[in-house]
């Protein structure tokens, strides 16, 4: 169907396939489960659990991320269990738990529609994000303001009452430059920060230095501009924080999204209707999937794994222990693999190959595994790796459970089609491995999965599959049938009453880092990326239809910029970093600031742009640093020059040590 | 400080008679609601139930007791004591005339329900003559406000031509397009906010168009296909329903309807697959979904063949 010709579409998966003599070749069900089972089971008893890692899917269903991270758990006996949520939006888990306890945007989309003012920070949800930006513009119609923070004046910029254009990774002095513009003006929320908060005092030291002429040299947006988004902001009766993987694809994200937390506690904007704080989820269920315990420090529910009693709880209903620790992250698993510490690995619907940074570093760490299991509904570049491929089915339309949305609602997915003969339903094949494996797993229906999760998360427990069907899907926390809770969330840093009030939210101390890959003369653009409208990823899914606004793999470029090169609207240059280099279609775009150039990561096949990006990550939550690189851009000479300028590019790249800054306009 | 929740205000209830049935809704509800509360079928083509009333197509009309007019049931709100009547001979008559204006200039043969209400208002679209050969492809869209010439009134002048088909993902069959606006409301400030189409030309040539009447690919439109949610007369479809139409193999018995949610971004939009033989052919979104309230993006819409590329072998 795709006419373009910029990726092949890719086929469904109808047969499993093992790898023998270095080849992959059909199998039987049969043989593909058996050798799946037995090299995990091999590695397990050669080398213990924690050399066994899963990948479970940000793109499956609630019940199908129970079962994952219950095979690993109970089946194998580790917790080395994470997707890649860890890619995008686990900063966002971490920072807000870290204030709140809870790591779930606080707000719904309908408060976005009723608010007074809103914050798009980090994101352009008007192509990343469509349907949300639609209750953005419902705000708009309705009379609030909206601010958009972010380095390219993307087109929900175009929206805005202020576009806000910082420099890449300034989101912290800006964040600072903010909070001391509100305290200096005399417009914090003091009975919500004396009530609700903890730290304030340090908090005010913190942002002391952060004068609105220093934050204008650090991030380029002009004093007055800081000033005005900081009034505006306290001033709001009510008032929507919204960010995206502008904020959280940098190696310092947990600290970014304190950052931004702050200024919600400063104002006393979160725990009512109307004010909130809201990170927009990139993948269908990647709330979920953290929800679900598919991550290496929390059980179902968001428990604590080093709660004792919560473990005690899923031990006793599981019938297995649990190691009382966290598990690896995905970033640690793949640095574990270089060290041999981790030697088996269970992919389900994720294609780290094409989605993590610094492409040739993650193949090599692959190919080092002793048994690498691949569960897909397509032959990726990672199940063309794996020893045993296992075909699935797809989960949003061909089988039932739920997914857990970006206002934390969780609806259900109900089965549209069959899969195609020969793939397998995900949950049927964990049973089918766990049965393998020394237990007696019967295939349950999507509904016992929930009723058995909601039996130990409090968080779902009110939520059955006929309520869900009845009530639009219902937002977390639910904690019995009986009741809903209301539509945001942390009304309790209001109450009056300490005891009611519980632990107060904590301003987050955190300092300024820029981006690890420093600009120099060498390099000195700085290349961010993120997602046009009509594609998505890797483009393994929007590989399959034919978009009439399909253009390939751009580098956008500010008309200016490409004045300076002397470069034209679709001339291919090449663009170069520390670690790579391609040669891309130029794009002049008056959304593009000097000095900043962009380009998404949906052509793989045409332009892997992942080879130029870095795995410098944020040591909190593990995000990788995919939204800041810096680059080189050099037309193509005629002639045999080009390749041997970029061999030496390569080689080079190590000598060259990081100068400071140049300044930038 | 805490702010209140904006709950819904109390309504006052306000009794109505519908056809002689008394019926007591909220103030503020239209006709059209009190209708629906008791059951009583009212046709409708340019309402939408996520927009705001155009009253285009006049095909809702009531009579109010005491009321000069007929009034568009769809738009107006009851009132206390209100006495209507919804199948007066004055309102079949207009209904009747309404069909017949749009059946003789429109090819109705995808609108759902047109033929049922023909039948029930005896509305006799041939009774203006045969109709008039369909116009070229784009010479509607050269026409200009004023420049008219006066038909010779030997056969009823239609808005028919051929379907536009400029891209892969749905065509816009004018000929079926009876200039209800809601597609023009979908993609405009109601929802979408993409401003990609609106009404260009004069009277009976007005018809709904791209920015200087460009192809698709080369407009603004994001392919969102909002308008095709709200098209009421098929003269927007998914192209692979249109294909399957004139293949004849489009059977809407044969097919389910399963609302699922989407597989891209994190929004959680609710998408209804419209599956026949094992193949989505449509995707449409509920209507009152907190979500979506019907509305999708480019890749919920039509993004979904990747799960289908199934190998036959």
């Amino acid at each position: 169907m795709r006419t373009d010709g910029f990726t092949a579409p890719y086929q469904r998966l109808t047969r499993p396939l093992v790898r023998e003599d270095g080849e992959l070749r059909p199998a039987s069900w049969e043989e593909a489960l058996d050798r799946a089972a037995e090299g995990f089971a091999r590695n397990v008893r050669r080398h213990g659990p924690n050399t066994f890692g899963m990948l479970s899917c940000a793109r499956a269903t609630n019940e199908m991320n129970y079962v994952a991270q219950k095979f690993t758990r109970a089946v194998i006996g580790t917790n080395n269990v994470d997707s890649c949520n860890r890619t995008c939006h686990a900063p966002s888990v971490a920072g807000l738990s870290a204030a709140f306890g809870s790591g779930g945007g606080t707000s719904s989309y309908q408060e976005v529609e009723d608010t007074d003012l809103i914050i798009l920070w980090g994101g352009n949800p008007r192509f990343a994000h469509p349907i949300f930006f639609q209750h953005v513009l419902k705000g708009v119609h309705n009379g609030a303001r909206l601010f958009v923070v972010d380095p390219r004046r993307t087109s929900s910029a175009a929206w805005a009452d202020r576009w806000l254009g910082l420099n890449v990774g300034t989101d912290i002095p800006l964040a600072h430059a903010i909070g001391r513009e509100i305290i200096h003006a005399g417009l914090t929320n003091d009975t919500f920060i004396s009530r609700g908060t903890s730290g304030f005092d340090e908090y005010r030291a913190l942002v002391e230095p952060w004068t609105l002429a220093a934050a204008e040299a650090e991030t380029g947006v002009p004093a007055e501009a800081i000033r005005e988004l900081a009034h505006a902001y306290a001033r709001a009766e009510r008032a929507q924080l919204c960010w995206t993987l502008g904020i959280t694809e940098h190696h310092n994200a947990t600290d970014n999204v304190r950052a931004l937390i702050n200024l919600s506690l400063l104002t006393g904007h979160v725990g009512r209707y109307g004010s909130g704080l809201n990170p927009l989820r990139g993948q269908n269920n990647v709330q979920g999937g953290g929800d679900m315990g598919a991550i290496p420090n929390r059980l179902t529910g968001f428990q604590d794994i080093l709660d004792t009693e919560a473990r005690q709880r899923f031990e006793a209903a599981w019938g297995q222990p649990i190691q009382p620790r966290h598990g690896m992250t995905l970033t640690q698993m793949f640095e574990a693999m270089d060290e041999g510490e981790l030697r088996a690995l269970y992919v389900i619907g994720e294609n780290p190959v094409q989605s993590e940074p610094e492409t040739e570093k993650t193949t090599r760490r692959l190919r080092s595994l002793d048994h690498l299991v691949v569960q897909d509904i397509f032959l990726t570049r990672t199940a063309e790796m794996a020893d045993v491929v296992l075909p699935a089915s797809a989960s949003w339309c061909e089988s039932d459970g739920t997914f857990t949305n970006s206002e934390r609602r969780v609806q259900l997915v109900r089965k549209a089609l069959d899969p195609p003969p020969g793939a397998r339903d995900d949950i049927h094949i964990l049973c089918d491995l766990a049965n393998r494996l020394g237990r007696d797993w019967s295939y349950p229906t999507a509904e016992e999965v929930w009723d058995e999760l909601r039996a130990l998360s409090p968080m779902h427990r009110g939520m059955s599959y006929q309520r869900l069907a009845e009530l639009h899907g219902i937002q977390w926390p639910c904690y019995s049938e009986d009741t809903l809770e209301p539509s945001y969330l942390h009304a309790r840093l209001w109450e009056e009453d300490p005891a009611r009030r519980g632990e107060p939210a904590a301003f987050g101390l955190v300092g300024h880092s820029p981006p690890v890959d420093l600009l120099d003369d060498d390099y000195p653009f700085r290349l961010t990326t993120g997602r046009r409208l009509d594609d998505y990823n890797t483009g393994v899914q929007t590989s399959g239809f034919s978009s009439p606004l399909r253009r390939g793999e751009l580098l956008d470029i500010s008309p200016e910029d490409a004045a300076a090169l002397g470069v034209r609207d679709g001339e291919t240059v090449r663009v170069s970093s520390r670690r790579g280099s391609v040669l891309v279609p130029v794009s002049v775009s008056r959304s593009m600031r000097p000095g900043l150039v962009f380009m998404t990561f949906h052509f793989p096949d045409q332009v892997d742009t992942q080879l130029l990006t870095l795995d410098a990550t944020d040591p909190i939550a593990g995000t990788a640093e995919y939204k800041a690189a810096a680059v080189r851009i050099e037309r193509l000479a005629d002639g045999s020059a080009t390749d041997a300028a970029a061999g030496a590019e390569r080689t080079g790249a190590g000598a060259a040590a990081p100068r400071a800054l140049p300044a930038r306009t | 400080m805490s702010t209140p929740v904006p709950l819904a205000p109390p309504r006052r209830l306000v009794d109505v008679t519908i056809d002689g049935r008394e019926v007591r809704v909220p103030e503020g509800a239209t006709i059209l609601d009190a209708c629906a509360s008791t059951g009583t079928d009212v046709p409708t083509l340019c309402y939408g139930d996520t927009l705001t009333p155009k009253n285009a197509c006049r095909v809702c009309v009531v009579e109010v007791d005491g009321a000069r007019t007929l009034a568009p049931a769809c738009s107006r709100a009851v009132e206390p004591g209100m006495a209507v009547r919804t199948d007066s001979e004055r309102v079949r008559h207009s209904r009747r005339m309404v069909l017949e204006l749009l059946g003789s200039s429109v090819d109705l043969s995808t609108t759902p329900e047109a033929p049922e209400w023909m039948e029930r208002y005896g509305a006799r679209p041939e009774r203006f003559g045969p109709r008039a050969e369909p116009a070229a492809l784009g010479e509607r869209d050269a026409r200009h406000a004023g420049a008219h010439e006066p038909p010779d009134g030997a056969a009823a002048a239609t808005v028919e031509q051929p379907p536009k088909v400029d891209n892969d993902l749905y065509v816009r069959d004018y000929g079926k397009c009876i200039m209800c606006y809601k597609c023009v409301d979908a993609c405009g400030e109601q929802w979408q906010n993409t401003f990609a189409i609106g009404v260009a030309g004069r009277g009976f040539d007005a018809r709904i168009s791209t920015e200087h009447d460009v192809a698709l690919p080369d407009s603004a439109c994001v392919y969102c296909g909002n308008c095709i949610e709200v098209c009421p007369t098929g003269a927007l479809s998914f192209r692979s329903e249109f294909e399957m139409r004139a293949e004849g193999t489009w059977d809407e018995e044969r097919q389910t309807q399963t609302t699922t949610i989407c597989t891209y971004c994190g929004v959680g939009c609710n998408v209804t697959l419209h599956v026949q033989e094992n193949e989505i052919v449509k995707v449409t979104s509920p209507h009152d979904n907190p979500v979506t309230h019907g509305n999708l993006c480019i890749k919920g819409r039509f993004g979904f063949q990747h799960v289908q590329q199934r190998r036959h072998d």
